[in-house]
């Protein structure tokens, strides 16, 4: 039985991330503050509170599941500020590239809709891996899920996913910066993880558990 | 515990907002849609091109505090410490522009240029004529140019943007009369204590009580060194050596001082650092036109300074004092 994802999963999965952001907000700060400026668990707090806010109008106002990511997209960028802004607003905004008017997809879908949003990001931020941001979480998670074939294990292979996504977060730890606040650090910022992708695998995480569940 | 005023941590930037526009009536207004956009009451009757001032809170009087006669036309607010979003920054624009287009300044984060350049995305498509300046004074940030962040020294671009726009010149004209501003405005700045954030209550990084840091960004990016504080003369006189080891600047030169508090330094022991600034450049052979001292560009309760040069040539002089009136920015 292939999964089936419908636009209410996708409500359920942004509802989720709102909570992961409130309940991780003051550890992204801490990371933000030890090469950053202190602001991203923040105002993705901020952002997500927003998005939180106008959850149900959204949902009522839009018919199909791109409309909804796209309207969740903008809210993003309108209220998280920053670099997040525009880079997590880009990332909803362009999930849904290809399934317009679809109130439902089925998890091969939903790969290519990660991957959409993950190369939304790259282009946004003119960022790939190895420099210490959001991207060293995401590619790997969806270069993973786009080698695999689907056959009944949906819910294992996003939980592989996710692993890698978490080892991705991990492994800009050593990494010197070569985008954003951090780059200014040099060899400083090493030792120390990306927020940006510490809040990645988490908002991926919300989505694992919304289908694990 | 932080020892601040504010309410909920959350509603700085709306309270903040709205208490400076009933404490400063003549000068501005809120945009009536948009309550991160602040807009002059004293724009000019006359088309011309627009200059508007940007980017995260917690810096003040940077950037509302310079909205007003030949002054900035709007300024578009973030969150503390975080660049405003796309449609603030076009709104601004439609608001604001009378024909000539618009020139947005901004210190120079990635954040920044992401979001100014979707809202200059939204405000091209709408048929607005919209450029920017990305500020890069700091030169302990970068050994290039173009990397250097932006830090009190948006102060003197933005004094030089708006009196080419009040002189009459087109969009093109004033951004390069911006970019000569900003090539020969040298800033570099020394921390001894962290600001907090409002919504956490916590400082930004850990500073022990006498420490300090020179070369550190008002952001709280790291600088040069951390150590234990020295004296002013001390801090003063290897900030100026910094400075003149990655610039240009040398003896003839003629120039602009501006002493910046970064919001709890006293203005007593900034006095004594412009004292020491002032003995250099005599010593080293320039010579001071005019200086400013005071908390110009902060970073709410950071206690520290930076010293910000700015070189003068006969372009630049004219810019730089011709009239404008605004609440922290007044040249008669």
């Amino acid at each position: 039985m292939t999964v089936i994802l419908d636009k209410d999963y996708f409500k359920r999965s942004i509802a989720n991330i709102t909570h992961l952001i409130e309940e991780k907000r003051d550890h992204l700060t801490e990371l933000d503050s030890d090469i950053g400026d202190g602001d991203h668990g923040i105002n993705m707090s901020i952002g997500f509170r927003e998005v939180t806010k106008k959850l149900d109008e959204i949902d009522e106002s839009t018919d199909d599941i791109a409309s909804f990511l796209k309207k969740v997209g903008m809210a993003l960028l309108g209220k998280v500020g920053g670099a997040s802004g525009p880079l997590y607003g880009s990332f909803f905004m362009k999930m849904g590239t290809d399934i317009a008017g679809k109130t439902e997809v089925t998890f091969e879908e939903f790969v290519q809709m990660i991957e959409n949003g993950v190369a939304a990001v790259e282009k946004r931020g003119k960022s790939t891996t190895g420099e210490k941001t959001m991207v060293d979480a995401l590619r790997p998670g969806a270069d993973f899920l786009k080698s695999q074939t689907i056959d009944g294990n949906e819910a294992e292979l996003f939980a592989e996913a996710i692993e890698k996504m978490k080892q991705g977060a991990e492994s800009t730890i050593d990494m010197v910066a070569k985008k954003g606040r951090s780059a200014r650090l040099g060899e400083r910022a090493v030792g120390h993880k990306d927020a940006g992708a510490e809040s990645s695998w988490l908002m991926l995480n919300a989505f694992y558990e919304e289908l694990s569940k | 515990m932080m020892r601040r005023l504010i309410n909920d941590g959350y509603d700085v930037v709306e309270e903040m907002t709205q208490g400076y526009v009933k404490a400063h009536p003549d000068y501005v207004k809120m945009h009536p849609e948009d309550d991160r956009v602040v807009l002059s009451n004293m724009m000019s009757k006359e088309p011309r091109v627009r200059i508007i001032f940007g980017g995260g809170t917690g810096h003040e009087p940077l950037f509302l505090g310079y909205v007003g006669k030949n002054g900035a036309d709007a300024a578009v607010l973030g969150n503390v410490n975080t660049s405003p979003s796309p449609e603030p920054i076009y709104n601004s624009a439609k608001a604001t522009d009378s024909g000539k287009g618009v020139l947005y300044l901004f210190g120079n984060y990635s954040g920044d240029i992401m979001n100014f350049e979707m809202g200059i995305e939204m405000a091209e498509d709408d048929g607005i004529q919209a450029d920017y300046v990305a500020v890069r004074d700091d030169v302990v940030s970068s050994e290039e140019f173009e990397e250097r962040r932006g830090v009190a020294g948006d102060i003197m671009v933005l004094k030089a943007a708006v009196a080419a726009a009040a002189k009459g010149l087109s969009l093109e004209e004033v951004k390069a009369v911006a970019e000569h501003a900003n090539r020969n405005t040298f800033s570099m700045g020394v921390a001894l204590s962290s600001a907090t954030l409002p919504v956490t209550g916590k400082p930004i990084f850990h500073m022990d009580e006498g420490d300090m840091e020179i070369g550190m960004g008002i952001h709280g990016e790291p600088g040069i060194e951390r150590k234990p504080l020295k004296t002013a003369n001390e801090v003063i006189d290897e900030i100026m050596t910094n400075i003149f080891d990655r610039t240009d600047l040398g003896k003839g030169d003629k120039v602009h001082v501006l002493v910046n508090g970064l919001g709890a330094l006293p203005l007593m022991d900034q006095y004594i650092c412009f004292n020491r600034v002032s003995q250099v450049l005599e010593e080293k052979g320039l010579s001071i036109e005019k200086s400013l001292v005071g908390n110009y560009a902060t970073s709410m309760d950071m206690i520290g300074m930076s010293v910000t040069l700015t070189r003068l040539d006969d372009d630049l002089r004219d810019y730089l004092t011709y009239p404008m009136d605004t609440p922290y920015l007044k040249v008669n």
